[in-house]
């Protein structure tokens, strides 16, 4: 179709004034903010002045190094899953583009909790057995060294640790598809039109054009996203796996303080998903600021 | 077939957006060296035809020849062929989060497969061309509406194409800034550049033009040169036209 002529309306007589009352600017501080920060500074110093607390916060911090690099490595792997399953919601491939949707829309119909039983007690056994298929087939190919490893592959070999990485980054993956495909779609279709026009691929217009421009609009969301997993790392406690809930637990069942042990817990998770948020919250703003459109 | 000197041949194009029939049946022999401009009104399916000639837009029907080769689905072979013609957009899309230099090395390096440095000095060779040198490390949102436009047609010339495509190329500008863009095409054409143009600056027409096509409602109502378009149109719509945008 034919474009029409565009021509740059200039109706600045209608351009609303810009209101810039000080009491404005009071009331878009963020009050909220100083208040959670002002919790989390409290309840540091309560937990470190009695004697109770102290006890349970150093049972539990124990958990924290697995709450971290649980969701650090989950949110890396679901990162490259959303970004190839988002990557195929767009694609034109039929088979491609509905596998994706099917990935995407699967996940979001289950409930998280639901999820990581599933997956850590049905899915990876099933991918077990699929792999050792694999195995007796390369085997028979006469391909021993792979053959063997994989037939070899025993169930139990994998660790609940892994199946609780694995359960979060499967079930991430299709949030961030969604992310990435809204990004790659905020971008103008003149964009894809220019590089092909110059030659490129697909692939690399879209890895040189497309995606640097995509994935700097939604890494707030991303940063957000990271936010949303560490809390719900929690939920992979149910795995018996030592995260921090599932170390409180324990010091819970074992020295009935369920008060200290919880306190603490929550302080833990606000004092973490606070960092991260004030750190997300900063890339955004220096983001903000380098805008070059 | 193929006459040698017809650099882009299209047979009988044909291309429908589900009811809407752009184009129905469009034949044109375009000669290398040559200055076409496409004229029409809006809707006439002008720039259509030419988002077809790089297959920016599948025709639904019909064969475009560029330089001998048939332009098929085939997208090793079409990349191919885009990287020997050039396509200049009404709204620029120059990519914003790459400097102007950045925006012409670009292409060069992964389809040209330029080494930096000889991307790099190309570049500034075609920033100069355009009058621009001193823009080379500012990114597009801080550049004029021209010269972003200048910067996209560096960025196309660099690839050094055989043909080059102009979609309204200053129908999105101000009018203080159309000279400027038009300057260039105008050295571009005095070149020997192949040049096809959907354009509304009637004088850009007069003066570089070989060729003016005049389009309505997805057929060729006339091709001739502009002298004789100006002076002397054949058909009752042409004249309408004419009348419409020059005498306003």
């Amino acid at each position: 179709m034919d474009d029409q002529p565009s021509i740059p309306l200039k109706d600045e007589s209608i351009s609303i004034p810009e209101i810039t009352i000080s009491e404005n600017k009071l009331g878009e501080f963020p009050w909220w903010f100083v208040g959670l920060i002002l919790i989390a500074i409290w309840a540091s110093f309560f937990i470190f002045s009695k004697e109770n607390y102290r006890e349970a916060f150093l049972f539990i911090i124990v958990g924290i190094k697995f709450t971290i690099v649980t969701s650090l490595t989950a949110y890396v792997i679901a990162t490259i899953l959303g970004l190839f399953a988002g990557l195929g919601r767009i694609s034109r491939n039929v088979v491609i583009n509905n596998l994706a949707t099917l990935y995407i829309e699967l996940i979001r119909g289950i409930p998280m909790l639901v999820l990581i039983f599933f997956i850590a007690f049905v899915g990876v056994p099933i991918a077990v057995d699929f792999l050792n298929k694999i195995g007796v087939l390369l085997l028979s190919l006469g391909l021993t060294s792979t053959g063997k490893f994989l037939t070899n592959l025993h169930n139990q070999a994998i660790a609940m640790n892994v199946r609780a990485i694995i359960a979060l980054a499967v079930t991430y993956g299709a949030f961030l598809a969604e992310i990435f495909r809204a990004g790659i779609q905020s971008i103008g279709k003149g964009q894809m039109e220019a590089s092909r026009s110059l030659g490129m691929s697909y692939k690399q217009a879209m890895q040189f054009v497309i995606l640097p421009q995509a994935i700097r609009n939604v890494l707030p969301a991303l940063g957000n996203d990271f936010v949303a997993m560490v809390k719900d790392s929690s939920l992979v406690s149910v795995l018996a796996v030592r995260d921090i809930t599932q170390v409180a637990r324990l010091y819970a069942g074992r020295s009935f303080r369920f008060r200290e042990a919880y306190v603490t817990l929550t302080v833990l998770y606000l004092i973490m998903t606070l960092a991260l948020s004030m750190l997300v919250r900063y890339i955004e703003k220096r983001l903000r600021k380098n805008e070059r459109t | 077939m193929n006459a040698p000197d017809n650099i882009i041949e299209i047979k009988n194009l044909h291309k429908h957006f589900g009811h809407v029939k752009a184009l129905n049946g469009v034949n044109i022999n375009i000669q290398r060296g040559k200055v076409v401009v496409i004229i029409g009104p809006s809707g006439s399916g002008k720039s259509t035809l030419l988002r077809c000639i790089n297959y920016l837009e599948i025709p639904t029907k019909g064969e475009i020849w560029i330089d001998g080769e048939l332009l098929t689905n085939d997208q090793k072979h079409l990349n191919e062929i885009r990287a020997e013609i050039g396509m200049v957009f009404q709204l620029f899309n120059l990519f914003p989060h790459l400097t102007a230099l950045e925006n012409i090395t670009l292409a060069q390096k992964v389809v040209r497969r330029r080494s930096s440095e000889e991307a790099k000095e190309i570049a500034l060779k075609q920033l100069r061309r355009v009058g621009i040198p001193e823009k080379a490390d500012v990114y597009p949102g801080q550049l004029s509406g021209g010269q972003q436009q200048r910067v996209a047609i560096a960025r196309a010339l660099a690839m050094n194409p055989k043909i080059m495509l102009f979609d309204e190329p200053t129908s999105a500008l101000d009018p203080e800034m159309i000279k400027e863009v038009l300057d260039v095409m105008l050295d571009l054409a005095r070149e020997g550049m192949t040049m096809v143009c959907v354009s509304h600056e009637m004088g850009f027409a007069r003066s570089a033009a070989d060729e003016i096509i005049f389009i309505d409602e997805g057929l060729i109502v006339e091709q001739t040169t502009p002298a004789e378009l100006f002076t002397n149109p054949k058909e009752e719509r042409t004249k309408l036209f004419l009348s419409q945008i020059l005498h306003h």
